[in-house]
């Protein structure tokens, strides 16, 4: 049995052994930004109808900015009381090894330089790129394989796009070629 | 016309070439997404939603319908041949399946897996023949207070029911309803939460929300744990069972199917209840005793069983109220609104030759997985080897393929990023996805129902309130939420029955 599926239920485990989970407080700090824009964009808002729609634009927003305030508070005082967040398991997922943010912060970056790109470069060149330069920070050391495949994933589906389903991916650099 | 020749027609519809050409792409990805790490049902579906399109609806649902039930049956390969399951509800299966594989029979496993899927998923879709038109024709005559009353309820009970921590559960929640606020006010006109973007007032297409949130934020999670050394498949020839297997496996297969469907109908019973009851259950009754926690065929039978038909009890709600009540049914349900198609009680009467379509393909989906499968298990276990490179970059790939294609502006990928990273960090810290996929689908739906519903009382509160239904779908939600405290009192005193099986589950 491996600790994937034995894994004892963490959550709400208030002994002092191990340290607390303080990267809980960025959830929290999301949750403030997030319900303070509600709130402030909800104050911009005019009821209008208010005799027959006396909920108005506003309540939603209201509840839910402050529900997130709320629970943002609830959040940072379990913190401090010493729950811990249960980090999602998987096939592929080892939570007991240290985060490797180096490759994250990398895709993350493949993935900035696709959205800038997509539109200059087009489709078929961008995926390639993207498939080629994933599977490479991934830990596939044949880059140039890798691109290749990509580049035939990118072909294909830009022709089924075009031809099965009438969405003409954008061609970029290559239109006319392709 | 009455039902059954309704269905006859469906099926005569769903058995054309074409729709059965469908119906065979639909298991065999279902299933192959299933069994590879990292992608399940629901991103698939999220991923082919540009098809709705270009492909007539019928089509779409009867592939949608065969990726669902095939990653149902896809998911339990993993867990016997790896022992690391990908969704909640085939952990159950891993814990003897995987035992019986270790020990020479992983054809066994997989046969009664297979077979029991079978079973399990023709009975439950019976069932839903049977039940979905009954729900569907009491649901037309509530009105809109008791809609809203039921949509609320599906939102508290996802949300303070699953997942081990309600407030982690609430904060997903709180999430996807700030996302479902995004865009212009129906009733007064203003945009809301849009930044000042004109291209979001039209609010944030759901696709992209769903890639993201599950295609992106997996992989994203994978890339940051990737395990160094992939875990150990075994090897598999063709599934087959003895004389010995079947006698073993029938009656847990029947009982697992009993508890699986009520809970999949129930608006947010899920599976991983009744494989566990399933499991528990089998494990009192069985003959052999001294095998369960070293590969017992029942622990196999019962909960896969249970996990297939749960998937057909999903059904049941998604149908004939248009509530969501797992993340498939919930993308599925974004299919229909994509085409144009409202999802309620109403659907039985407006669309009623697609929905039997649906329906009808659900049989023969169920069919095609079984003889597709026990004759394909020796691939499956080879698609288990797929490089994890090529597989999550394949992932990313289709993920920026599938938000592009949309609307084919860079803003929808700009937005897969964000929420790609919102999709990251949610399981970072534990954070469920469920709740905040229905929080952004029914947030808008029911801020539209109750500002309806006050209009027409002239504003007056107490509209809410006229319906009996309402009032008690109220007090249920009340109960709801009140439970866990009541339950907190006394479990200072008498074991629960959720310890015990918390218990039970680490012993096994």
């Amino acid at each position: 049995m491996t600790a994937t599926v034995n894994r004892p239920p963490e959550s709400g485990d208030t002994s002092a052994r191990r340290p607390r989970d303080l990267a809980q407080f960025g959830v929290c700090a999301v949750l403030v930004v997030v319900g303070v824009f509600l709130l402030v964009d909800a104050m911009n808002l005019t009821a209008e109808f208010a005799k027959v729609d006396p909920v108005g634009p506003k309540l939603f927003p209201v509840v839910i900015g402050a529900g997130m305030l709320i629970c943002a508070v609830a959040l940072a005082i379990a913190t401090l009381r010493g729950s811990r967040a249960e980090p999602e398991s998987g096939e592929d997922v080892d939570v007991s090894a240290p985060a490797d943010w180096k490759t994250v912060g990398l895709l993350v970056g493949l993935f900035v330089a696709t959205i800038a790109l997509v539109d200059v470069l087009g489709w078929v060149i961008m995926g390639a790129l993207l498939f080629g330069g994933a599977a490479t920070i991934l830990g596939n050391k044949h880059w140039i394989r890798n691109l290749v495949i990509g580049l035939v994933l990118s072909l294909v589906s830009f022709y089924a796009f075009y031809v099965g389903l009438g969405i003409p991916l954008s061609a970029g650099i290559l239109d006319g070629i392709l | 016309m009455d039902n059954l020749s309704w269905l006859l027609e469906g099926l005569s519809q769903a058995a054309t070439p074409m729709n059965l050409l469908y119906a065979c792409i639909g298991v065999l990805l279902g299933t192959a997404v299933g069994v590879l790490p990292g992608i399940g049902p629901a991103m698939t579906v999220a991923l082919l939603l540009p098809i709705t399109y270009n492909v007539s609806p019928s089509a779409a649902f009867i592939m949608f319908a065969g990726i669902y039930y095939g990653g149902m049956y896809g998911g339990s390969t993993t867990s016997i041949l790896l022992n690391t399951p990908g969704e909640s509800s085939s952990v159950i299966t891993a814990l003897e399946g995987n035992k019986m594989a270790k020990a020479g029979r992983a054809a066994q496993a997989l046969a009664t897996a297979a077979i029991g899927s079978f079973v399990a998923g023709t009975i439950g879709t019976l069932l839903l023949v049977l039940f979905a038109p009954i729900v569907s024709r009491f649901a037309v005559s509530l009105g809109a207070p008791s809609y809203l009353a039921i949509m609320l309820l599906a939102l508290v009970a996802v949300t303070a029911v699953l997942g081990s921590s309600k407030l982690r559960g609430c904060i997903s929640l709180l999430l996807g309803l700030a996302i479902g606020l995004v865009g212009i006010d129906f009733l007064t006109g203003q945009p809301r939460a849009t930044f000042g973007i004109p291209l979001l007032s039209d609010g944030i297409d759901i696709v992209v929300i769903a890639v993201a949130v599950f295609a992106l934020g997996e992989a994203l999670w994978v890339a940051a744990h990737l395990r160094r050394k992939p875990a150990e498949v075994i090897p598999v020839g063709r599934p087959w069972m003895g004389k010995a297997d079947w006698k073993r496996s029938w009656k847990p297969w029947l009982r697992g199917t009993a508890f699986g469907f009520p809970f999949g109908a129930l608006p947010a019973g899920g599976a991983e209840l009744p494989t566990f009851l399933s499991y528990i259950t089998e494990k009192k009754l069985t003959k052999h005793p001294e095998q369960f926690g070293k590969g017992a065929i029942e622990g196999v039978a019962g909960p896969e069983a249970a996990n297939n038909a749960s998937a057909a009890g999903t059904l049941v709600p998604m149908l004939s109220l248009g509530l969501p009540t797992n993340a498939t049914a919930a993308v599925m349900l974004t299919a229909f609104v994509s085409y144009g198609i409202q999802p309620g009680p109403t659907l039985f009467d407006k669309e009623p030759l697609l929905v039997w379509t649906l329906i009808a393909s659900l049989f023969i989906g169920n069919f095609l997985l079984l003889a597709l499968n026990l004759p394909l298990a020796p691939l499956w276990a080879k698609l288990l080897r797929t490089p994890r490179p090529y597989l999550y970059a394949g992932i990313l790939f289709f993920a920026v393929l599938g938000a592009y294609a949309v609307n084919l502006q860079w803003l929808d990928l700009a937005l897969l990023l964000v929420f790609g990273l919102l999709g990251l960090m949610m399981r970072r810290f534990g954070l469920p996805v469920l709740p905040l996929i229905i929080g952004v689908i029914l947030g808008p739906r029911i801020e539209r129902q109750l500002r309806q519903t006050l209009q027409l009382n002239e504003g007056n509160w107490s509209g809410v309130f006229t319906e009996p239904i309402a009032v008690a779908v109220y007090v249920v939600i009340a109960v709801l939420l009140v439970a866990p405290f009541l339950g907190r009192l006394v479990r200072g005193r008498v074991g629960t029955p959720a310890t015990e099986l918390t218990r039970e589950k680490e012993n096994a």
